[in-house]
């Protein structure tokens, strides 16, 4: 097992940059999961981790060895691909066991390598069927297994649930997950699913336009974007971003989002944005979960206004409100009991403790 | 009420039950109609050559029915089949026939695989220039080959012109762009993440070829190998030309040039020879026929 560097890495494939000169620490038994749109350059990066792509320039360690040159076979790491990648003419048994017959391990260690992993994964019962055999479930279970069976020193997945359907998604989420804790290597993970991201990972690099955007825990992310991007990206529904001005008035800080809602700011986000220019055009970020209807009782900052729905989502445990403010969608979370009807006036209430205020320009939050 | 009215008044459609099985019903009745026709013009030769096989010389010459075996015998078959000459030419072509198919699969693919996998510089240009040379007909290139080993022949002192191992190393040409065209596309319809898990397995080019390729593309290798058997076993023009004594000819050029003497047609071995003759593809077609149509289709659609 190894933490893995990347230094100002970067990848040109001819005039065009996939990958900026990303820098990245992975630290050994941690789980870091790659996550950004299509054509962010998470792949590509995975896959000059793997040894697949050459990089174009700066330096990847794998265990503190710099391995840019180093091919594929002697960097100790195993892959998962998203289409599962199986070899068609062999055996569960056969596939699993591919890379310890190449490097002539004996044959009772991969006898005993193979059955431990096919224990792990549950797939004991399929050890002598062909890939065309399985279930999708299955043979992703095979190429994990393929991959357990090297013990390498980091394990690469490249978006390896996208094939699979919603439910056994969320098994195969969980499935990986605890075959991390039980072998503890290094995982480096790519996906699209903001979703699988937050789930599984230790930490999250956001990705976007071959650069990092941000590296925290799921909850620093979600809590603290440090940018619009990931303040948009993570999060589901995505977070509503309103354009407002910063206001004085009775010696308050106020916030206004149009000519009709103003708000006043509670104390530590008044401080907080003291000294933003009052010039600046800004973003109002907040979270649907912070736009509610309106109880009687109200706590500190948190604000009412009045609007009138244009969409409600039922979602069972929660209805999703969606409303116009000045030409901007935007989306609440009501209880489902609180009568929210399209077409309909209603009073709601906007937790303004965790709103954040980005520069519209920059896109970063202030 | 008002609405039933403008329902009756109004141009009633015929409902068509079951439409979409009429139309395939037609489909099939023309695919039959045209399928008969091409079975008939195709299946007369060979039933004519079986026909006249079975025939004496006398009956063939005499003006009776020629679609029908009035007294039939066997005596063409004996006669070839313990005729040494014909052996000798059986036996130049299929030593022909097997050493130029094992050459073709040794050249063609790597050749394919270099082509298909292995990006290097003008690695696409030359694919399309290996289909290109396959394009060019063998009756434009024999007049300079010929001319080739007979400067070879000269140069050196080895004499290939008349051996009928020249023609080892004449096929090669036009079987290997052939059987590396099909099975660059056979192995680039194999998925990139494959060759990529093996490399990451620690398999090497060679390996990721032997152990993950050629197994994968079974089916390709035996349509290549199929092609290259049925060019070298009925190639006409380049024996006919290179190959000139008895011994050195192969079956296609041997049944003519001694079956037919001046202006006297031995039709009844003729048609016997060609018949043996075309009976080892035929047997190879028979036994490989479903792994042939499936190389030829495959990459035709996403798998």
């Amino acid at each position: 097992m190894a933490d893995v560097s990347l230094r100002k890495v970067v990848k040109r494939y001819d005039d065009v940059e996939a990958v900026r000169g990303i820098d990245l620490d992975i630290a050994d038994h941690e789980f870091v999961v790659l996550v950004g749109p299509s054509g962010c350059g998470k792949s590509t990066t995975l896959r000059m981790i793997a040894g697949l792509e050459d990089i174009s320039d700066g330096d990847i360690m794998i265990g503190g060895d710099v391995v840019n040159d180093v091919p594929p076979k002697d960097r100790d790491i195993a892959m998962v691909f998203q289409n599962y990648a199986l070899y068609p003419h062999m055996t569960v048994a056969e596939n699993m066991s591919f890379g310890l017959r190449l490097k002539r391990y004996p044959k009772a260690e991969i006898k005993s390598r193979v059955a431990e992993a096919a224990r792990m994964l549950d797939i004991t019962d399929l050890i002598d069927r062909k890939p065309k055999q399985l279930s999708g479930g299955q043979r992703q279970r095979v190429a994990m297994g393929r991959a357990i069976v090297r013990n390498p020193k980091v394990f690469l997945f490249d978006e390896p649930l996208s094939n699979l359907d919603a439910k056994l998604r969320v098994q195969m989420r969980i499935e990986i997950k605890k075959v991390h804790q039980k072998v503890r290597t290094t995982t480096v993970y790519v996906t699209h699913d903001q979703v699988e991201a937050m789930t599984l990972a230790d930490r999250v690099v956001v990705m976007n336009r071959g650069r990092i955007e941000q590296i925290g825990t799921p909850n620093e992310l979600y809590h603290k974007p440090a940018t619009r991007f990931v303040a948009g990206f993570i999060g589901s529904p995505a977070m509503n971003f309103v354009p407002c001005q910063l206001e004085e008035a009775d010696g308050k800080l106020n916030i206004r989002l149009t000519d009709r809602i103003a708000f006043p700011l509670p104390l530590p986000c008044a401080a907080r944005y003291q000294n933003v220019p009052r010039s600046e055009k800004l973003l109002f970020g907040i979270r649907p979960e912070h736009i509610t209807e309106a109880r009687p009782h109200l706590g500190p900052g948190v604000e009412t206004f009045d609007t009138v729905i244009d969409v409600t989502e039922p979602m069972g445990m929660e209805t999703l409100i969606y409303f116009t403010l000045e030409g901007t969608q935007v989306c609440g979370r009501a209880n489902p009991g609180a009568g929210a009807r399209e077409g309909a006036p209603f009073r709601l209430a906007v937790d303004l403790n965790n709103m954040h205020l980005l520069n519209e320009g920059t896109g970063i939050v202030l | 009420m008002s609405t039933l009215a403008i329902d009756k008044s109004g141009p009633r459609r015929k409902v068509k039950y079951g439409s979409m099985s009429r139309e395939r019903a037609w489909a099939l009745r023309w695919s039959y109609f045209f399928l008969t026709l091409f079975a008939v013009f195709s299946l007369v030769p060979p039933i004519y050559m079986i026909i006249t096989s079975l025939k004496s010389s006398a009956e063939i010459s005499a003006a009776t029915n020629p679609w029908w075996v009035f007294h039939p015998t066997l005596v063409n078959y004996i006669t070839l089949l313990t005729s040494n000459q014909f052996l000798r030419f059986f036996w130049n072509s299929a030593m022909v026939a097997i050493i130029v198919v094992t050459i073709t699969m040794l050249v063609s693919i790597p050749a394919a695989f270099a082509l298909a996998r292995m990006k290097f510089w003008g690695s696409a240009t030359l694919a399309t220039g290996v289909f290109l040379t396959y394009l060019i007909p063998d009756s434009l290139l024999f007049i300079p080959l010929f001319k080739m080993f007979a400067l070879f022949s000269d140069w050196t002192g080895i004499q290939l012109i008349n051996r009928w191992y020249v023609l080892i190393f004449l096929y090669p040409t036009l079987t290997v762009p052939f059987c590396t065209w099909i099975m660059i596309g056979y192995f680039a319809s194999i998925p990139k993440e494959l060759d990529e898990a093996a490399i990451i397995d620690g398999a090497s080019w060679l390996q990721t070829l032997t152990r993950i390729f050629i197994p994968v593309a079974l089916p390709g290798l035996i349509a290549a190998t199929i092609f290259a058997f049925t060019v070298s076993w009925a190639q006409f023009l380049y024996p006919m030309v290179f190959t000139t004594s008895t011994d050195q000819l192969v079956l296609p050029v041997g049944i003519v040039t001694t079956l037919i003497k001046g202006d006297v047609f031995n039709w009844g071995q003729i048609m016997t020879g060609a018949l043996l003759g075309a009976a080892p593809p035929l047997i190879i077609y028979a036994f490989l026929m479903d792994y042939y149509i499936a190389g030829l289709t495959a990459g035709a659609t996403k798998g």
